[in-house]
């Protein structure tokens, strides 16, 4: 057990980072290089202002209409996005493994905030669920890989939460964990997590459009 | 699992759609589909189908989607799946019965009007993707029959409705001797080089509407407007070419506006009140051909009147009187942040203006513009019945007190009038120009 | 062309009244001045339904006519109108009218030197080409594409030969259309024919067709190039060896073709309006090098300089060296020679003028409604209400200016010494 350890938050982890990492930038550096020599009009029109306009009324909630109209599920994906970024990196225990693995330290949260912030995580991803099997619109929409993704972002949590309280077998719950977040983190480029490193670019350029050129509110 | 089926799938008899699937072959589907996505399409395709988180927080912004008791067939990511998603998803292999629902459902349940665009988290263009669907069913010759013979009166013609070389200028010079009966010294001049602006229009004012060529002509008289329309092609600045895929034809048609006003020599382009033709020589066609925006400034109608009753060039005699309400089309309000200069217009001109809800940005379409009502008799029952959201929308402005609805819109007019029309809702429906016409003080 | 060595290249100013014109009639329209400068004209109102022409304050003939619309000088110096009478319309000259008169006549055409007058003609419903009052034998049932040959002795047009209404989207698409030079319509047929160019010989007609919805091509006397294109536009003949030079879309990118086979070795984002230098060694094109840029591009390759809205007007020195065009910034207008644009900018600008020798060149500018001249980057020093094209005298040493100035009409002629110094 102690080696499988070893294994997932040692060298899989590393490349897990790696692909995570890599992954990323290669995705980003794809979709540029690919703007440059299929749709080079695209530069034309892109707005720092604008962008920022736009990204700023949707990561604010409540702040586009849609967020208003859809009061329970903006109060959810927030939180739960939130919760789902804040405490991979701000986790005590985390934090300590980013010191010795990086030489990096930061802030971090106390552990029981950090509980309640987890179980955010999970009660987010059990809305997601009951949400896409119970509203038409989206189970309309909903293939296979929207349940993998669902999965493979509430399993570290789930891992996690399991092996904080050590519920079960402690050791194979914190192995799990870790390779629970190594799956993740790998996943993020490479399926439509990676929604995580798009957005931006999608909601800047939408903004961009509609600030710069329609002269209007994309919000 | 199962998915809700209630969208009837209805024997629509269209001898563009008909008898082009019956023509198709898988191979044929195939290469096409493959063909337009390898080569036509990039980057932003690509990144919106793999951003889509499948949420379906788009569905509330389509009127079809409300129209229809919230059935996610409507839905524009539910549009997306059962069009292109599927073609990727497949690459091509997908069946000529499939390309039937695809046409069907990119040329006759959706608008292009890009509010979804407004509701999704990501900014993910599903109109564009729509398009790419058209573009795709144009490739395969599959398009609705009439629209599909509007894009030929384009390629024919240079405008929209078959309007013949002689017709255009034979009817601008009726329209002068007409309202010289009102205004003796009024002029339409014809093909005056160096003139301040070129009004352009639409070809169904020529054809079926030439008393807005006649109210134009006294405002531009009134005002002391420096104007000309040409007597050669160029002229319509309508585009049936850009929402059937024609993207060639548009780009003709576009280049033939474009080079009309700079062999007139003109500042300024400005259109009469129609929303796609904005849509089309600000935003699409100009881009086909290279101009990352126009060559010359486009300035539509709203804005125009806008600008002549903000500089008092044009008087109010007395304001009009029945209370109205003011639609705001897609294209020049989402497309052009026009909205305010709407209701600035509508507050100068009118003395009672009463919004209706959601409006601006928010406003719910017409359900013809996008090209569904160029698709003809054959879908006019779809597009009517898939805006019932509008016409409760009209409906609960109209008990408010609204008598006249402000379409400034072409498209939204005639759309608004069938539905005006189908739901028994009573409103009169107008351009700014026929209130402009009527209230403005105009030489005894 | 009206020999310019026999015009007045002495008398430094003549004066036209045009303001007395206003109280003669109940409206002036614009005025038109003629080639040579000696002659003033506008369409007037004499009243309700009667128009004249008024010229250098005569009257236009005895006729009055109903309408009058589309007046012109040829560039040999004959005033022309279209105009209609009784319900009929034709076009008139020096004011008087063809003989033959029609349904409807429009968009006129002159040949560079004015001997050929053409212009669209509809009588009952069919359409046919006239020239100099002779309008082709055979009428066809619609007509959408105008030609007049080089040397003006020939006509043609985009013919529609096979009747069919609308809503027959798929017997439209097998082909209804052709071209017809002189009235002889071609044997093939076209989904669609456009732009039409005639051989500097007047023998041969070249056009746009396309052969089904997808493809393009061009079509040399009936008969289609062998390549395809996704779209080309307008062809144009060799002055000399009679070849077929346009743009055509491949790939989603612009290039210039000969005969069918690739002529410039780069691709444009975009590419249109090509020319070739009289001596038809050279061409030019304007082109947008990368998304909205746009320059010329002389024999495949563009001027380092690009610019934002649009280039146009576009033109050849006589002796090929140089190549002028009107480059548009924000809103305003530069002329630009050889890729170096002129200090000023305008509110409009005219296409160029050179003189006989190349060294010169002058364009009619214009800014807050004031009109003048900017002769090698340098403004002239008069402004005017109205301007016509600046003309070289045949030496090249002096310019001949028409203008409006306070309700007068005024020809000048000017010393380029002076102007440029």
């Amino acid at each position: 057990m102690h080696s499988f350890y070893n294994f997932v938050s040692g060298p899989l982890a590393w490349i897990a980072f790696l692909l995570f990492i890599g992954g990323s930038i290669f995705r980003i550096g794809r979709m540029l290089v690919l703007v440059a020599q299929k749709e080079p009009f695209i530069f034309t029109y892109m707005s720092w202002r604008y962008s920022f306009r736009s990204i700023l009324h949707w990561i604010v909630p409540f702040a586009t209409v849609n967020w208003r109209r859809q009061p329970v599920l903006t109060v959810v994906t927030f939180a739960f996005h939130l919760c789902l970024l804040a405490v991979p990196v701000f986790l005590l225990a985390h934090a300590v493994l980013w010191e010795d693995s990086f030489g990096i330290r930061w802030w971090s949260l106390p552990d029981t905030l950090a509980d309640t912030l987890t179980v955010i995580v999970i009660l987010g991803a059990v809305f997601f669920l009951v949400r896409r099997i119970t509203r038409p619109e989206v189970r309309f929409v909903t293939s296979a890989s929207d349940y993998v993704i669902l999965a493979i972002v509430s399993a570290p949590f789930i891992t996690g939460f399991l092996a904080y309280h050590q519920w079960f077998a402690y050791p194979l719950m914190m192995g799990l964990h870790v390779l629970a977040g190594d799956i993740m983190l790998a996943a993020i480029p490479f399926t439509r997590l990676s929604h995580m490193i798009f957005s931006p670019f999608t909601r800047a350029y939408m903004g961009s459009e509609f600030g710069k050129v329609r002269h209007a509110r994309d919000w | 699992m199962a998915e809700p089926s209630k969208q009837e799938k209805t024997a629509v008899v269209d001898d563009g759609i008909d008898v082009g699937v019956s023509r198709l072959t898988e191979e044929k589907i195939q290469s096409v589909i493959n063909s337009v996505i390898d080569n036509e399409t990039g980057v932003r395709l690509k990144t919106y189908v793999e951003t889509c988180i499948h949420c379906g927080l788009c569905s509330e912004a389509c009127h079809y989607y409300l129209s229809h008791d919230k059935d996610p067939h409507y839905s524009p990511v539910g549009k997306v799946k059962q069009t292109i998603w599927e073609m990727i998803r497949k690459k091509g292999r997908v069946s000529p019965e499939f390309i039937r629902q695809a046409a069907i459902i990119a040329h006759t349940q959706c608008n292009l009007c890009k509010r979804c665009a407004q509701y999704c988290p990501f900014g993910i263009d599903i109109a564009y993707m729509m398009s790419i669907v058209r573009r795709i069913i144009h490739r395969l010759g599959v398009t609705p029959l009439y629209i599909q013979d509007t894009a030929h009166s384009h390629s024919v013609t240079m405008n929209q409705m078959w309007v013949k070389g002689d017709e255009w200028p034979d009817t601008l010079q009726w329209q002068e001797e007409e309202a010289q009966a009102e205004i003796p010294d009024l002029r339409i001049p014809l093909e005056k080089e160096g003139a301040d602006i070129m009004y352009s229009v639409i070809a169904p004012e020529p054809k079926f509407q030439a008393q807005l060529l006649y109210q134009a002509a006294v405002i531009m008289h009134v005002a002391g407007v420096d104007w000309t329309m040409p007597a050669s092609v160029g002229w319509d600045n309508s585009d049936m070419a850009m929402y059937t895929g024609d993207n060639e034809i548009m780009g003709r048609i576009k280049r033939a506006h474009f080079e009309t006003a700079e062999r007139l020599k003109v500042k300024k382009i400005v259109m009469g009140e129609c929303g796609h033709a904005f849509r089309s020589v600000y935003d699409m066609g100009n881009r086909w051909l290279g101009w990352s925006m126009p060559p010359f400034t486009i300035v539509h109608a709203i804005e125009f009147y806008y600008d002549l009753i903000k500089a008092g060039r044009i008087q109010i005699a007395r304001k009009f009187k029945p209370p109205v309400t003011l639609h705001d089309p897609c294209n020049v309000v989402r497309g052009a942040g026009l909205g305010e200069k709407a209701r600035y217009v509508a507050h100068a001109l009118c003395e009672t203006v009463i919004e209706m809800y959601p409006n601006r940005e928010h406003n719910y379409c017409c359900c013809a513009g996008g090209g569904v009502i160029n698709t003809g008799p054959p879908f006019k029952m779809a597009r009517v019945e898939g805006n019932r959201v509008k016409a409760e929308q009209l409906f609960e402005t109209k008990t408010k007190g609204a008598e006249v609805l402000i379409a400034p819109c072409h498209n939204c007019h005639s759309g608004l009038e069938d539905i005006v029309h189908h739901y028994e809702i009573g409103l009169e429906i107008k351009f700014f120009s026929d209130i402009i016409y009527e209230v403005m003080e105009k030489p005894a | 062309m009206a020999d310019p060595q026999s015009w007045d290249w002495e008398t430094r100013e003549k004066k036209i009244p045009l303001d007395a014109w206003k109280t003669e009639y109940r409206w002036v329209e614009e005025p038109y001045a003629s080639p040579d400068g000696e002659k003033v004209a506008a369409v007037v109102n004499v009243d309700e339904g009667e128009f004249t022409v008024c010229v250098n304050g005569e009257a236009w003939g005895e006729t009055v006519f109903d309408k009058i619309w589309h007046l012109r000088f040829s560039p040999d110096g004959r005033l022309t109108a279209l105009v209609n009478e009784m319900g009929e319309w034709t076009m008139a000259i020096d004011g008087e009218a063809w003989e033959n008169k029609f349904g409807y006549i429009w968009e006129p055409h002159y040949s560079a030197d004015g001997s050929g007058i053409a212009a669209a003609v509809q009588q009952d419903m069919q359409y046919a080409m006239v020239l100099n009052g002779e309008p082709w034998e055979t009428m066809f049932a619609n007509m959408t594409y105008f030609a007049l040959s080089p040397d003006g002795r020939h006509t043609a047009g985009a013919v529609q030969v096979v009747d069919v209404d609308s809503g027959e989207i798929h017997k439209f698409q097998e082909g209804t259309f052709t071209a017809a030079l002189d009235g002889n319509a071609w044997d093939t047929r076209f989904v669609n024919v456009w732009n039409l160019a005639i051989s500097p010989d007047g023998v041969h007609l070249a056009a746009e067709v396309r052969l089904n919805l997808y493809d393009y091509t061009i079509a040399v006397d009936g008969v289609p190039w062998d390549a395809r294109y996704q779209t080309v536009w307008a062809p144009v003949f060799h002055p000399l060896t009679g070849g077929v030079v346009a743009p055509v879309r491949e790939k989603g990118a612009w290039t210039l073709a000969q005969d069918g086979k690739p002529l410039w070795k780069r691709t444009f984002v975009q590419l249109w309006q090509q020319m070739f230098s009289p001596d038809g060694q050279r061409i030019a094109a304007i082109v947008a090098p990368k998304y909205g840029r746009w320059t010329v591009a002389v024999d495949g390759e563009p001027w380092p300089a690009t610019f934002g809205k649009l280039v146009t007007d576009a033109v050849f020195s006589p002796d090929g060296r140089k190549v002028a065009a009107l480059a548009k910034d924000g809103e305003t207008f530069r002329v630009v020679v050889d890729g170096q644009p002129w200090s000023d900018a305008w509110d409009m600008a005219w296409k160029p003028v050179f003189g006989p020798d190349g060294k010169d060149v002058v364009a009619k500018v214009e800014k807050d409604h004031r009109y003048t001249y900017s002769l090698n980057n340098r403004v002239w020093r008069g402004t005017a209400d109205a301007a016509w094209d600046p003309v070289f005298s045949p030496d090249g040493t002096r310019l001949l200016l028409r203008t409006v100035e306070s309700g007068q009409y005024v020809r000048r002629v000017v010393p380029v010494s002076e102007m440029a110094g």
